[in-house]
């Protein structure tokens, strides 16, 4: 009888957690779909009576984003511009550090690394001045290799950090053979080390592509006018606009910009719970 | 290679310590004020608010997360059904961007047409709800939507650490006849302390940070009711040109964070060098 009580008692536990967690997704479906009159009915959890995708067409290609009014959609292939190589170059870089620290040793480089992983904690707005100075000293303040040489070196840490716990699980007698088989630095690294490192950089991929979409400070602060990624866009749309707010039109344009992480999350399952508990693991 | 980054993160962070130092208004200027920025900053009502708020805003969320994660993650442990489905409806939340959260739950809490109207016209026509637009409680709102983000993770990462647990300990309790609350808190909870510790760290810094969420819920109102640190640095270095009285506020930032990552960290390095 006991036993009943406590699985009825946990069952409601979760199914009403869940049904928490599912609830904004869930409305931010109903709502887009429905026209701004139901809307104003008030019935925030009724179905659409009449479903329609015209918001979902204004948000891509109509909605005001500030100064131009060409939808979101301009949004979406800058993000994808960013997205890209922040994930590509991070990724070799992350690499190369952690076959570095891992198998070469350099003198100092741990002390390096501690304090890489140290840097990893420093709050973003203690760097963003002097970074912005730098960079605009060398061209390259609101640009698209500013935006990613930004995102390159925010990312550093971690990606160091991925690819040194994954290397340091190599046998080191792997990387000795190599040498004696007259392997160089970058011949062991090209054709050993990273056919080896597949899944971390599956790990890697997750975490840069999610992390970098959902960005959002840097973006707004780095990319330029010219640049804007999807989220900083999703805010103009919806935190700036006069009149009457067109509910249905601002959850679309939410939704389209979550749709990319989410998939990449939906998709990838565990794997993305692997690059978080990786992520976290510091040191 | 990794030099070059280095000096970006120590560089960058001796600049702003070196500018806090200084009166720079719209330029860097390096002359030497001593401590005169600090001064002003902690007189500045609007700061001052902030770090109320930042204060609020981490105590309930690290503890509301903690607590639901850690609560959730031991629910799913019991052998429940559907376990796959149940971990991926309470994690995707984490896989969308403050700026999305910010502006689902604005638009759920917004009191005209969001869960104040539904429930009103499910007859509770008194049903009150409005805590975005007040001034004392917008907070709260703040810490809705981050919980609501952050819960997920926690989860993830507890469970994880549960199931690392020996089964042996659950097989010696069982015949010792203690009640399984009093496991979790006495032996399974202890034993999990360097989960425990990651997850604090991983809430912590995201505390420190917190600034989109609430430049796209509320942007710091209504007045600057839900005002954060990170926001009124980024708004006195770009929008009010202060630099001065900004990287004060970032050095204030950078110092509470090491004041409380360090020990961790240096007591996990310790713990790694004696095993």
């Amino acid at each position: 009888m006991n036993k009943i009580v406590a699985r009825v008692g946990i069952y409601a536990f979760l199914i009403c957690a869940a049904l928490f967690f599912f609830a904004p997704l869930y409305i931010m479906l109903v709502t887009s779909m429905k026209t701004m009159d139901e809307i104003r009915l008030g019935q925030l959890f009724a179905l659409p009576m009449q479903a329609t995708l015209a918001p979902w067409r204004a948000a891509w290609s109509e909605v005001c984003t500030g100064v131009a009014c060409e939808g979101i959609g301009a949004g979406f292939w800058n993000s994808v511009t960013i997205v890209v190589p922040s994930t590509i170059l991070p990724i070799l870089l992350g690499a190369l550090n952690g076959y570095c620290l891992s198998f070469w040793r350099p003198r100092g480089a741990n002390t390096l690394f501690a304090v890489l992983m140290f840097g990893a904690f420093i709050p973003i707005q203690v760097m963003i001045y002097p970074l912005v100075k730098i960079l605009a000293s060398v061209g390259l303040y609101s640009s698209l290799p500013g935006i990613i040489m930004v995102h390159i070196v925010f990312s550093m840490p971690v990606m160091t950090l991925l690819f040194r716990n994954y290397y340091a699980g190599i046998p080191a007698e792997l990387f000795k053979a190599a040498r004696i088989d007259g392997g160089g630095f970058w011949r062991i690294f090209v054709q050993l080390m990273l056919p080896m490192s597949a899944p971390i950089i599956i790990v890697a991929a997750i975490m840069q592509i999610t992390g970098v979409w959902n960005d959002y400070i840097l973006g707004l602060t780095f990319a330029g006018r010219e640049h804007l990624p999807m989220t900083v866009q999703l805010n103009n749309v919806i935190n700036t606009t006069t009149g009457e707010r067109l509910y249905n039109v601002n959850m679309a344009a939410t939704i389209l910009t979550a749709a990319v992480p989410l998939i990449v999350y939906f998709v990838s399952g565990r794997w993305f719970v692997r690059g978080i508990s990786a992520g976290a693991v510091k040191g | 290679m990794a030099l070059v980054v280095l000096v970006g993160y120590l560089g960058t962070a001796l600049w702003s310590l070196r500018v806090s130092l200084s009166s720079s208004r719209t330029f860097p200027t390096y002359d030497f004020v001593g401590l005169a920025q600090f001064e002003r900053l902690f007189g500045n009502e609007r700061w001052m608010l902030s770090l109320e708020n930042l204060a609020i805003y981490g105590v309930l969320f690290i503890m509301a997360c903690m607590l639901i994660g850690f609560l959730l993650a031991v629910f799913i442990d019991q052998k429940v059904r559907g376990e796959g489905l149940l971990r991926t409806i309470f994690l995707y939340p984490y896989a969308m961007s403050f700026v999305a959260t910010g502006l689902v739950w604005q638009w759920v809490l917004n009191p005209t047409d969001g869960i104040q109207q539904a429930v009103r016209q499910m007859g509770f026509p008194d049903f009150t709800f409005d805590w975005i637009i007040d001034q004392d409680m917008v907070i709260y709102t703040v810490v809705i939507a981050a919980v609501w983000q952050a819960s997920g993770l926690v989860m993830a990462l507890m469970l994880a650490g549960l199931r690392g647990i020996d089964i042996e300990i659950w097989k010696a309790s069982r015949i010792d006849g203690i009640p399984a609350w009093r496991v979790y808190f006495s032996i399974i909870l202890p034993m999990m302390a360097p989960t425990v510790a990651t997850v604090f760290i991983l809430l912590f810094t995201g505390v420190i940070k917190v600034f989109d969420s609430v430049v796209a819920m509320t942007q710091g109102g209504p007045g600057t009711a839900s005002e954060v640190p990170a926001k009124f640095i980024m708004d006195h270095l770009f929008g009010r040109a202060n630099l001065g009285l900004a990287s004060a506020g970032a050095v204030v930032l950078l110092l509470t964070v090491l004041a409380l990552v360090a020990p961790l960290m240096y007591a996990r390095a310790r713990k790694e060098g004696v095993a």
